[in-house]
């Protein structure tokens, strides 16, 4: 059995963003970048997966982006991928959905991989898209938003979580696609002895235009600070300064403090 | 500009969300046509087209096929715009329409000028603006930010047919799981984020709570580290809460949280970010360690 992790290096989301020059999107200078939060589950669901299975199925893990992504791949080599691939792009303009889907499909055609797993979305853009574009490129059924994961006998039982507290359980033949939502697992630390190991584990580097020439077809513009449109107010200070002025507020503005 | 809405039925019922695509379409001058999977004894109020497939038939989730009956909806009306709410059913199905017409996407849009949609990026910390590049185009929209629309009419209906093979099997749908506490019914709500750090610090914000003789509640990610169980939460996959007072602790505000509490009557945020996009819908947003504060804000109430 082969599986594919799709996983994406993000800001840190507590960040301060600045625009960049054209503003198309965030100043990369000064930001910290980790593992998109939901592919975070994705990684750990591929490896209990793997674990479930004896360590029969080989995982690879699959990034695209400039160099610093290595971080978040040997992250997920570290937790028990078996193997990589950096798909680098040295021009740093923005790819959109599209041209990322069109990569990984392009990849991933020839490979035959039983299963594939991605987030169902990106904490930075969120745009939900690049997973279930993969599977259509490559014309195998999917499914999102899963919160429980089984496999058994080349079918994949997947949990759907839908609004309100409500589920759905669906059914899938491999090979197939998931995308994973917060919650699904409880993704594990990796532990010294197994990112040491991870440092002897494979990464392929492919460069973005020997597999996909796609043009976007989403330009981005005007990324910046919503604006405030609440009469809020911001309270900075010393704690207790700051304790007496709720107080204060709080008394005159609600009729909960007596 | 003519649109093809894409409205949804679960469980035997149309989806409220289908007056906020109408919605939608009034705000953008659009001329709305409507696609369902649904049932024809369900009929949305509204005068246009209605392309029809039957639930009973294609099923109420069963991507493949309701991408095949869309197509098929798409192909004749020859729309501009592809609408869809993004939720678990149009985040699930938009991409396979726009990947099959190659089509731009832009999801989760909140607002629009010209040709450009405006949407939330970076956990809703910043927006931008997004232009799709292809002469017609597939979007979502954000539940909840385009005000539902009743209207009158009747539509005239196209049923849809299709012999498309489906790639999934539905098995059902599992009810919410009960809940012991009912934070809908509080007067005060007092709810932990990730900003507490690690569960003991659960009890930092119990304490606040119970000074202010409120409710517990908590934001997704301290249910899903199982600091907290999922009855406490608060969000669009959680309880909707309208306290006369929220306060929300080490929580950063994404559109998901504010989903469930942004009607509450005031609102004081902690966080130690002062861009955090709480503050967008804060009365009161204190820049401030939580861990320090709440403390202090305990004792003086106590
Ligand atoms: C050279 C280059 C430069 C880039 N520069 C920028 C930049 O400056 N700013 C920026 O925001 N983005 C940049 N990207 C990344 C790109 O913008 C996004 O990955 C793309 O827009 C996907 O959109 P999304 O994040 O909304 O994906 P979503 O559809 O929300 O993501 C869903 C899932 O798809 C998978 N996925 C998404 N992106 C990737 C990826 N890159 N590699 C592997 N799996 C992925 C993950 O599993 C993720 O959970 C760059 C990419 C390249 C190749
Ligand atoms: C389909 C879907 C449904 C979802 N449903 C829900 C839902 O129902 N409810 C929900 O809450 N989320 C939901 N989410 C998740 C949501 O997108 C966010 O990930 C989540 O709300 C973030 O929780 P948070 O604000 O606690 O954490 P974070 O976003 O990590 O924010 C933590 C905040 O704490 C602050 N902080 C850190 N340390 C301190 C300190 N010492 N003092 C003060 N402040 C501090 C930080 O500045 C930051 O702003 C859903 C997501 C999806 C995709």
């Amino acid at each position: 059995m082969k599986i594919l992790v799709c996983i994406k290096q993000v800001p840190d989301m507590e960040s301060h963003f600045r625009p960049n020059g054209s503003a198309t999107w965030f100043d990369e200078s000064d930001l910290a970048f980790r593992m998109n939060e939901y592919d975070e589950y994705a990684v750990e669901e591929a490896v209990r997966l793997k674990e479930q299975l004896g360590g029969a199925p080989e995982i690879t893990v699959l990034s695209i982006g400039p160099d610093r992504v290595i971080e978040a791949i040997k992250k997920a080599l570290a937790i028990g991928c078996d193997c990589a691939v950096h798909i680098k792009e040295p021009d740093v303009a923005s790819k959109e959905p599209w041209q990322i889907a069109s990569m990984i499909a392009a990849y991933a055609r020839s490979k035959q991989f039983d299963l594939v797993f991605t987030g169902m979305q990106s904490q930075d853009r969120g745009s939900a898209q690049v997973g279930v574009l993969v599977a259509e490129l490559l014309g195998i059924p999917s499914t999102t938003t899963l919160v429980g994961f089984a496999w058994a006998d080349g079918v994949v039982t997947a949990t759907r979580e839908l609004e309100g507290g409500v589920k759905s359980k669906v059914r899938l033949k491999t090979p197939a696609l998931v995308t994973c939502q917060l919650g699904l697992n409880s993704p594990r630390y990796p532990t010294l002895p197994n990112i040491m190991k991870a440092r002897k584990k494979e990464i392929t580097t492919l460069q973005a235009g020997e597999l996909s020439s796609e043009k976007p077809l989403t330009g981005s513009a005007a990324f910046r600070h919503p604006e405030k449109r609440g009469s809020g107010v911001v309270l900075e200070g010393s704690v207790d300064e700051l304790v007496e002025k709720v107080l204060v507020i709080l008394k005159d503005k609600t009729a909960v403090l007596r | 500009m003519k649109l093809l809405l894409v409205g949804e039925y679960r469980e035997g019922r149309l989806l409220d969300t289908t007056a906020e695509l109408l919605g939608f379409a009034a705000a953008i001058s659009g001329d709305a046509s409507l696609f369902l999977v649904g049932s024809a004894e369900a009929v949305p109020a509204f005068s246009g087209t209605l392309y029809l497939a039957d639930a009973k038939v294609y099923g109420e989730y069963n991507p493949e096929v309701h991408k095949q009956l869309l197509l098929k909806a798409v192909q004749e009306e020859n729309p501009d715009l592809v609408v869809f709410v993004h939720s678990s059913y149009g985040w699930d199905l938009a991409p396979r329409v726009a990947a099959s017409l190659k089509l731009a996407q832009v999801s989760e849009v909140i607002g629009f000028a010209g040709n450009a949609y405006e949407v939330g990026c970076c956990n809703a910390k910043m927006h931008r603006n997004v232009t799709p590049l292809t002469s017609k185009a597939v979007i979502t929209i954000q539940a909840g930010a385009f005000p539902a629309l009743q209207v009158e009419g009747t539509p005239s209906v196209k049923v849809l047919s299709t012999d498309a093979a489906s790639t999934t099997e539905f098995m059902g749908y599992e009810p919410a799981e009960a809940r012991d506490v009912n934070l809908a019914k509080a007067e005060i709500v007092v709810s932990a984020g990730r900003g507490i750090g690690k569960k003991e610090n659960i009890e930092l914000i119990r304490s606040l709570a119970k000074a202010f003789g409120g409710e517990l509640g908590a934001s997704r990610p301290v249910v899903d580290a199982g600091w907290i169980d999922h009855g406490h939460q608060v969000g669009s996959t959680g309880q909707t809460v309208t306290p006369k007072l929220y306060v929300a602790c080490g929580i950063s505000g994404s559109i998901q949280h504010l989903a469930g509490m942004k009607k509450s009557g005031f609102i004081l945020a902690i966080n130690k970010d002062k861009d955090a996009p709480i503050g967008e819908v804060a009365d009161v947003l204190v820049v401030a360690d939580l861990l320090q504060f709440v403390p202090a804000l305990t004792a003086k109430l106590s």
